[in-house]
């Protein structure tokens, strides 16, 4: 964000200009309050309160006592399920986050090769996926275990398979099956911001290119396109991250709770197991804080790593 | 005809061709065998991305003795409504009925999709054309809790939750749908690429109060933003799923009963399909009609530093 520039004043000192500009613009602050109020409220104050109730043991029904680390050691030392559940989420975020990235970038970019009318019908296919709602537990009729099983039933008359496969009990099939149907949801929002990215580029700016030396599709995207949307290319990344920390949802839907073997056991599985059910929610707020932190710093990491592109 | 004439003619024509040739060439640095190539790859991928939703609808239109084949087919021989109806029926007859999660199901989208919209709307107005101090400050605590989910805040909500009395009610979930942050961001983008500041000031000092000019002359101006922000919102909340916040059955959307279905095995394979494309057809045809809007939005959307 653009700082505006400082107006250097003799008349009145810093702080009685703010309360100026306060009192002339107080109109501001009754637009943003509705918002704002209930944003504190859901969002701000729960994130801070986590923090906070991470030092403390609280069940709900005591009060809570004041423990410092004891949730954090207990968390990184005592809980195995735990360092399964973070291992996950890291293993899962670093395939699906660039994954998904990549993924909407390439085909933005192919798309945005096509004519106007088929563009929109391709974007459609594309984008369908992500706003069907449930309609990825297609996946587990498909991958059924008996041998109504789509995938089961054509393995077997083709002599592939020898029995049915239970695909989403069995530890081996799991993480690449989940990977597979989040990749397959994953061409949402950021994908539509890359779509219309592609469609704000200056047409005279590839002109220039092409009279400046650049040879194909290739140099042209690297040279002319991406660095002029690079704002659309951070938005998408910071989408594409927070989203590959939120499949938890699609995997208890496909693999039930909790996993085999806690072999797709993420943190917020973890979460909702000691917030939801065992209701330790100083225990349950070190998870939550963990994860906030977890996701703002990849965040924070990537954008910095993308702020380079083009510099 | 002498030499130099037919000369003529034929440097004449080459130009012709040529200049014909470059009206034609759909754009600069672009090879047909890339083309091609990039043709028959999103072909392929497009085929692969909406199979699972072709199968999906092949499903829902299986008659039972279809649904049992061996081996199973892709594609519906006998199309029949049969499961839909099916999906009808058991639902009448399930404790709480059908209508009521389908109620549930629009309600909370509706009543949250319209909040948001207009909350987020009115605050985006105020970030982008009023300048306030702390403004800046506000616009960046919204940009960061674009980096982390609802998950993170979902425990201590709870709480909040059940101080306000609010555990078991619509209004647990419809109230957060209002302050989510991603519909301010895009419609703040959008304002400050596509409102005309000039327009504003000379409406300001006609005398216009900015209550006015925010109904009057912002909104109409950010049409496509404000139908983003309702398909962004809406299909968010049509595919919520169970709730931490809700326990009572008759409160539980369609989304949650359709999952129990689903889980139910082969033998209600087919309605279970039903239920799904059910589900999304409202999103896609949301889509289809505010596809064009949507991009507009989306092209302002971005992260500047």
């Amino acid at each position: 964000m653009a700082k505006e520039k400082a107006v250097i004043r003799t008349d009145m000192t810093h702080a009685q200009w703010t309360i100026n500009e306060m009192k002339k613009n107080k109109v501001g602050y009754f637009m943003v309050a509705p918002f704002f109020i209930l944003f504190f409220i859901f969002t701000v104050l729960p994130v801070l309160l986590s923090f906070v109730l991470s030092f403390t043991t609280f069940n709900l029904l005591e009060f809570p006592d004041f423990v410092f680390m004891d949730n954090y050691i207990r968390l990184f030392l005592d809980d195995d399920i735990f360092i399964t559940a973070i291992l996950n989420t890291f293993k899962f975020a670093a395939i699906t986050g660039p994954g998904s990235y990549l993924l909407s970038m390439l085909f933005a970019w192919f798309i945005n090769e096509l004519r106007p009318k088929i563009r929109a019908v391709a974007t459609l296919m594309f984008y369908a996926p992500s706003i069907s709602g449930q309609v990825y537990l297609i996946w587990t009729i498909f991958f059924s275990a008996d041998q109504y099983g789509f995938v089961n039933a054509w393995g077997m008359k083709l002599g592939l398979l020898n029995e049915p496969v239970l695909w989403f009990q069995n530890e081996d099939y799991i993480f690449p099956l989940i990977i597979a149907v989040a990749l397959w949801t994953s061409l949402g929002t950021s994908f539509l911001t890359f779509i219309a990215g592609f469609q704000v580029v200056d047409k005279a700016l590839y002109e220039a290119g092409a009279v400046d030396g650049v040879k194909n599709r290739w140099q042209e995207l690297w040279y002319i396109t991406l660095p002029t949307m690079r704002p659309q290319m951070m938005l998408g990344a910071i989408l594409a991250i927070t989203g590959s920390f939120g499949f938890g949802g699609v995997i208890t839907a496909l693999v039930g709770f909790p996993s085999p073997n806690y072999c797709a056991h993420t943190i917020m599985h973890h979460l909702e197991d000691y917030g939801g059910q065992r209701f330790e929610m100083g225990y349950a707020s070190a998870i939550a804080t963990i994860l906030f932190f977890m996701m703002i710093g990849a965040n924070m990491l990537v954008t910095k790593m993308l702020r380079k592109v083009g510099t | 005809m002498s030499f130099q004439d037919l000369k003529q003619k034929y440097v004449r024509y080459h130009n012709k061709r040529l200049q014909n040739k470059q009206q034609f060439t759909r754009s600069i640095n672009r090879s047909k065998g890339g083309d091609i190539g990039i043709f028959v790859m999103l072909a392929i991928v497009a085929v692969i991305m909406v199979l699972p939703l072709v199968y999906a609808i092949s499903q829902s239109l299986k008659p039972l003795d279809e649904l049992f084949v061996f081996p199973p087919r892709f594609f519906v021989m006998n199309p029949t409504i049969k499961n839909f109806r099916d999906l009808f029926n058991l639902m009448n007859k399930s404790w709480v009925p059908f209508s009521r999660y389908i109620f549930n199901t629009v309600f909370i989208s509706v009543a949250g999709t319209f909040g948001n919209v207009i909350l987020a709307s009115y605050a985006a107005y105020a970030l982008a054309k009023i300048k306030f101090p702390g403004r800046q400050f506000l616009f960046s605590i919204v940009v960061y809790s674009l980096m982390f989910n609802s998950t993170v805040t979902g425990i201590t909500n709870f709480l909040t939750m059940s101080i306000l009395g609010w555990v078991d009610s619509y209004l647990a979930v419809i109230v957060p749908a209002w302050c989510t942050t991603f519909g301010l961001y895009l419609m703040k983008q959008f304002m400050e690429t596509s409102v005309n500041d000039s327009v504003l000031e000379s409406a300001r000092l006609e005398g216009a109060g900015e209550n006015l000019i925010f109904w009057k002359i912002a909104m109409p101006m950010v049409k496509p933003a404000w139908i983003t922000l309702i398909i962004f919102v809406f299909k968010d909340l049509w595919n919520m799923g169970a709730s931490m916040f809700i326990y009572s059955e008759q409160l539980k959307t369609f989304n949650y009963a359709i999952g129990q279905l689903v889980t139910a095995g082969i033998a209600l394979s087919g309605v279970s399909a039903a239920s799904t494309v059910i589900m999304m057809i409202v999103p896609i045809t949301v889509f289809v009609i505010t596809q064009s809007n949507v991009i507009t939005t989306m092209s302002a959307s971005g992260m500047k530093d």
